[in-house]
């Protein structure tokens, strides 16, 4: 069946060039909003924004073309949201990774300290979020990470750069933490 | 404490962006600087954990389901396709101005927050925000494929390159004689603007000359600033409206010279 939507004549479909990156755009909202429910509006909106933008979409990675629709529709939401959100408390559920099947003795072994990242991340300021999780997670290149984010490479690599030193700093802090309760047991 | 002028390489080598000869001489440097290895071992492990760590978050199968729904009823609706309705259908033309002012406004919000919590994304023209650039830049350009878009040593060449590419027209000169051949240009993005990169070497090293026509409202003042950052010179300068820096490892005395010969 010959789709009609289509950013080009002969170009891909819409469906084609936003369906597949649908894992991507969640993760990232997930990540700049910090909150399932709020992600998923974020995505569902971002979507349509994609809808009506395709026809500027001229072929080119589609991934980094989602994306940053994805992350401008989550700025303008947590814009919107402002200013609770700087001082947002979270529901103590949303922080557990969500592991498809988490193999209950491997999810003991890990969760302390994926549960420990997971917090620091979600600690760190949003730009360094950002740029850790389009490198980390979704393993896009400074270039297309740059694409994304609408800044030069060189504030890429530095931002990754600030964003790491800030992890380790917060992680080391936490373990810390956890070898004084350990002495203390 | 890792080396001050290698931290950012560090990061662009974990990443695989360097180019073969920065790799090998970031790995030699790893051979003899324990604090570099440990530092290069720190963001390892911290890359293991990320990627181990069940963080990655798959959208919910109810959400892709809605989407794909959505996405099938809507392709229903406005636009058609084939090279007839290409010129007639102009959906931009229909489409109601706040959506554009609505994403216009959303666009604007996402580049304020980042000049706030983003390094060297920033507001007004902070002067070391624009040596941070300039210098991320220069080792930006020294990735590989990165350096020029034009490769060559004749200023007849790289100048009319820049034509239609910027919205003015760069000094562009070549400096053989005095020791400083240019050889290449490309287009490069600093303090908010497409400014032009020409590309001189100093014996084995490169410089990175960024070249822009002052903002109006700036600051006139024409005070040369020099900085030192990463490992790196700059020196920017302001003459006849036009604003350079220039950025190398090369020692400050050699880029005065330049300066002065681009000054001439």
């Amino acid at each position: 069946m010959q789709d009609e939507r289509r950013g080009a004549p002969g170009g891909p479909s819409f469906d084609e060039v936003v369906l597949p990156h649908l894992d991507a755009a969640y993760n990232l909202a997930r990540w700049l909003v910090r909150n399932p429910h709020d992600a998923e509006d974020v995505v569902q909106e971002a979507c349509l924004r994609a809808v009506k933008f395709f026809e500027g979409y001229h072929g080119g990675d589609a991934r980094s073309w989602l994306l940053r629709i994805v992350r401008n529709t989550s700025y303008s939401f947590l814009e919107k949201r402002r200013p609770s959100d700087s001082a947002q408390e979270f529901d103590e559920s949303i922080r557990v990774p969500s592991a498809e099947k988490p193999d209950a003795e491997a999810l003991l072994l890990r969760s302390a300290e994926a549960q420990a990242l997971q917090v620091a991340l979600e600690e760190l300021p949003i730009a360094f979020r950002e740029a850790l999780i389009l490198r980390e997670l979704e393993g896009l290149s400074y270039k297309e990470i740059a694409e994304v984010m609408e800044i030069p490479i060189g504030t890429v690599m530095s931002s990754l750069a600030r964003g790491r030193a800030q992890l380790r700093k917060i992680l080391s802090h936490s373990r810390e933490r956890e070898v004084q309760r350990g002495v203390r047991r | 404490m890792a080396c001050a002028d290698k931290t950012l390489l560090l990061h662009a080598y974990v990443d695989g962006e360097l180019d073969l000869v920065r790799s090998l001489e970031v790995e030699e440097h790893l051979k003899t600087c324990p604090a570099c290895a440990e530092e290069l071992s720190g963001h390892r492990t911290l890359r293991s954990s990320l990627r181990s760590g069940n963080l990655y978050q798959r959208a919910p199968r109810e959400l892709k389901a809605r989407i794909r729904a959505a996405a099938l009823g809507e392709s229903a609706v406005p636009v058609q396709s084939g090279p007839a309705s290409v010129v007639s259908m102009r959906p931009a033309q229909r489409r109601p101005i706040f959506e554009w002012l609505a994403v216009a406004a959303a666009i604007l919000i996402a580049v304020a927050l980042g000049s706030r919590l983003g390094p060297g994304i920033g507001g007004n023209a902070q002067p070391d925000l624009i040596a941070e650039e300039a210098i991320a830049s220069h080792i930006r350009s020294l990735q590989p494929g990165h350096l020029m878009d034009v490769q060559s040593t004749d200023q007849h060449t790289v100048k009319p390159w820049f034509d239609g590419k910027l919205d003015f027209s760069p000094p562009v000169r070549d400096f053989s004689d005095q020791g400083f051949p240019l050889i290449g240009g490309r287009l490069d993005y600093i303090d908010h603007r497409n400014v032009a990169a020409l590309v001189y070497q100093r014996g084995k090293h490169l410089i990175n000359v960024f070249v822009w026509p002052e903002s109006s409202g700036g600051n006139s003042s024409s005070l040369e600033r020099q900085r030192f950052l990463n490992g790196y010179n700059f020196l920017g300068w302001r003459n006849g409206g036009v604003y350079f820096c220039a950025v190398s490892d090369v020692n400050v005395g050699d880029l005065r010279q330049l300066k002065e010969l681009l000054d001439r």
